[in-house]
């Protein structure tokens, strides 16, 4: 819930800037050593953007494998949770490189009226906007 | 229109706890934040703790619980400052709840913070406070196999207590098995097994802890 708060929060903050009307999709990188439930998050995701802008929207999450380098050795080699053992030398002191991601990536987005607004490319059409600049036009 | 973003999902929260840390360092204060089950001894843990280390330590605690003030007031009544903070419903501590709860206590008149984190052994560990050391306890009734369960909280401390340890024998609690799992996820935190109530086992975490504290201070000294 915290989380997916962080999320929606860091979404709703950039789309702000834009001057965004509605946000279509929210992406993020979830590492597999994180504690992230995606269909938790999902449902926490669809409570919590009730009466935002990002209401009907779609939370896409990149799973990201977990990968360490080796403390003796050097070498990178990919595990699970409870492997991060170097796979050459056996030495079980690792530096995690990767698998601990929490991070928001991109959103898509549809914006208002005005010179520089841009459709969104991929916003579902019944959104289309009412000021009827929904184009592709881009910046 | 495609907007990159490209930031931690808790940005606010790692910065806060940022500032929490530079002032931690800055008062030379070592922040513990003890994390576990609800029930597997936390509160228990921080009175033998303070009663070993007392004489020797400026102490506050910080307790997290959804409701309450019963933690709080079982550490003030033995003289400890203690703040008690009510996440109404959260599971977990995060750095802005800290932040405010430090602003209630004299920063310049401690040596440790003992930061109580609500009952889970999920959403505590994704959080920074801007402590020194995450630690975490396991109940021996909870079983042996709970690592597996729950790996990234054993991942991520950097000591585990084992307590209720005086009832080992009673619920069948495999400790080799219970060791190997803990340091394949975990191969340099150190296991103290402990009876906090009874006091068997106390040393040696407040060893550690003290060793902890000195080095902090030390450090803090140096700057």
């Amino acid at each position: 819930m915290g989380i997916c708060k962080g999320i929606l929060d860091a979404a709703v903050e950039a789309a702000e800037g834009q001057n965004a009307t509605r946000i279509n999709e929210i992406r993020i990188s979830v590492g597999e050593l994180t504690e992230i439930v995606e269909y938790a998050l999902q449902f926490a995701f669809e409570a919590l953007s009730a009466g935002t802008m990002a209401e009907g929207g779609t939370l896409v999450v990149e799973h990201i494998s977990a990968a360490s380098k080796c403390g003796q050795c050097g070498v990178e080699f990919e595990h699970g949770v409870f492997d991060a053992v170097c796979p050459d030398c056996g030495n079980p002191f690792n530096e995690n490189i990767r698998g601990r991601e929490l991070r928001i990536d991109s959103i898509d987005i549809d914006t208002a009226e005005g010179p520089g607004a841009a459709g969104a490319d991929s916003g579902p059409a019944k959104d289309a906007a009412a000021h009827g600049v929904h184009d592709e036009a881009g910046e | 229109m495609e907007v990159d973003i490209s930031k931690p999902i808790l940005d606010r929260n790692e910065r806060l706890a940022q500032e929490n840390r530079a002032l931690f360092d800055e008062k030379g204060i070592f922040v513990l934040d003890l994390m576990a089950s609800p029930g597997a001894g936390k509160t228990s843990t921080i009175l033998a703790t303070i009663a070993a280390l007392r004489d020797r330590y400026r102490i506050a605690v910080i307790e997290g619980d959804i409701a309450s003030k019963v933690d709080a007031e079982k550490i003030s009544a033995h003289g400890i400052p203690a703040v008690q903070i009510n996440t109404g419903g959260a599971c977990h501590l995060e750095s802005d709840m800290i932040q405010r709860a430090v602003g209630a206590l004299d920063v310049d008149d401690l040596d440790l913070i003992i930061v109580e984190n609500v009952g889970n052994l999920v959403c505590p560990t994704e959080f920074n406070l801007g402590e020194n050391a995450k630690v975490m306890i396991l109940s021996v009734p909870e079983g042996h196999d709970k690592p597996y369960k729950y790996p990234n909280i054993f991942a991520i401390s950097e000591a585990v207590i084992l307590n209720k340890y005086d009832t080992v024998s009673v619920f069948d609690f495999d400790e080799d098995e219970f060791r190997s799992v803990v340091t394949s996820l975990n191969p340099s935190a150190p296991v103290f097994p402990m009876s906090a109530t009874k006091g068997d086992g106390v040393d040696a975490w407040v060893q550690w802890l003290a060793g902890r504290v000195d080095k902090a201070k030390a450090m803090a000294n140096e700057a």
